[in-house]
């Protein structure tokens, strides 16, 4: 028995949005503890790397562990456009277009 | 649009203004949703999805990711329990990045903040952090950019549920227009060793995680496994050089 589509989806948005909103309903518009703080400041660069590293460095399916994956090899000189020039639309644009390059020689 | 951060914003500006703000600000993932968002929508009508039951998905679900993962169960045969818990355990690293934002969105009231809860993505959040941080910024405009993302997502993933991709494959490196953002506003959130230690010792655990389990609990181990960690080191320097803090 296949359930409805709209009912699957209905209860995907549920448990998608609590764990969005919950956060931000119980610690906005609070003082929170100190330690807090710095612990929340410290997790946006964790959430970050988090997302990216293994995207760059593993591939396949199960995955396994591969250095020299084209996306890492555009990563690098994306990640020094950002560091250098500090502006989002260079290194969007930059990245996007060594990707492109990168994407026709390994055809 | 980076000479629009010089002048001061404020969130009483007139409301063209932020409008205007919010949606500039959203183009880097307007982009990068486009080609994802196309081939979800391709994905899914083979799946057997209406372009009506495909938009109404990405209204409601509004998270990549698990559209694709659920898609892909449900032509597998899966059932609701087994789409639904797998969806909830995809999506949960949107908890740790609602506690990031938290902080920031002072004076909204809490209709607002449940609005602005339904638009909390990966995207949405790195680059709505990076412009609290910067100060120019403020609940409107990143509600604004939000819903300018979730737009281009579900207008995206129609388009490609009604008649295919439009774009080919690997067009102007549009796969790539994310990861470099994210790259770019992890530069922005290196702003200090300990920011950087970090970012280093989250990548490394969530390498080794992401090889050791399937699915996406790596991102939200990985990130606690890093912040507290930075947080420790942090702490047991500053100790060192005796700066206590009581």
């Amino acid at each position: 028995m296949t359930p409805d589509p709209v009912l699957v989806f209905l209860a995907m948005g549920a448990v998608t949005y609590v764990p969005r909103w919950f956060p931000l309903f119980a610690l906005a518009n609070r003082t929170l503890p100190r330690i807090l703080l710095e612990w929340l400041e410290l997790l946006p660069p964790a959430i970050l790397s988090a997302l990216i590293a293994p995207a760059l460095v593993t591939a396949g399916c199960p995955k396994h562990f591969q250095l020299l994956t084209p996306e890492f090899c555009v990563a690098v000189p994306t990640f020094l456009v950002a560091w250098k020039t500090r502006s989002l639309a260079l290194t969007v644009l930059s990245g996007m277009f060594l990707f492109w390059i990168a994407g026709m020689f390994l055809q | 649009m980076e000479t629009a951060l010089l002048d001061r914003s404020s969130v009483h500006d007139p409301f063209p203004r932020i409008f205007e703000d919010g949606v500039r600000a959203a183009w880097p993932i307007c982009l990068g949703y486009l080609p994802i968002g196309l081939a979800f929508g391709v994905l899914a009508q083979k799946g057997g999805l209406s372009p009506f039951e495909i938009g109404l998905m990405s209204l409601l679900v509004f998270a990549g990711s698990s559209q694709f993962i659920a898609v892909s169960m449900m032509g597998a045969g899966a059932g609701l329990p087994a789409v639904v818990m797998t969806t909830f355990l995809v999506n949960f690293r949107h908890f740790l990045m609602s506690s990031a934002l938290a902080v920031h969105l002072r004076g909204m009231g809490k209709g607002w903040i449940s609005l602005f809860a339904y638009g909390v993505t990966d995207e949405s959040f790195a680059m709505n952090l990076t412009r609290f941080q910067d100060g120019n910024w403020d609940w409107k405009r990143a509600l604004v950019m939000n819903q300018t993302a979730n737009a281009a997502w579900f207008g995206s993933t129609v388009l490609g549920g009604l008649g295919g991709t439009f774009l080919p494959a690997g067009a102007f490196g549009m796969d790539f227009a994310l990861m470099a953002m994210f790259l770019c506003l992890l530069v922005f959130q290196l702003r200090g060793v300990f920011h950087a230690v970090t970012a280093l010792l989250s990548a490394a655990c969530a390498v080794v995680l992401a090889l050791l389990i399937a699915g996406s609990g790596h991102i939200v181990a990985a990130s606690l496994l890093g912040a507290t960690l930075g947080l420790a080191l942090k702490k047991f320097f500053s100790r060192g050089k005796g700066e206590e803090r009581s």
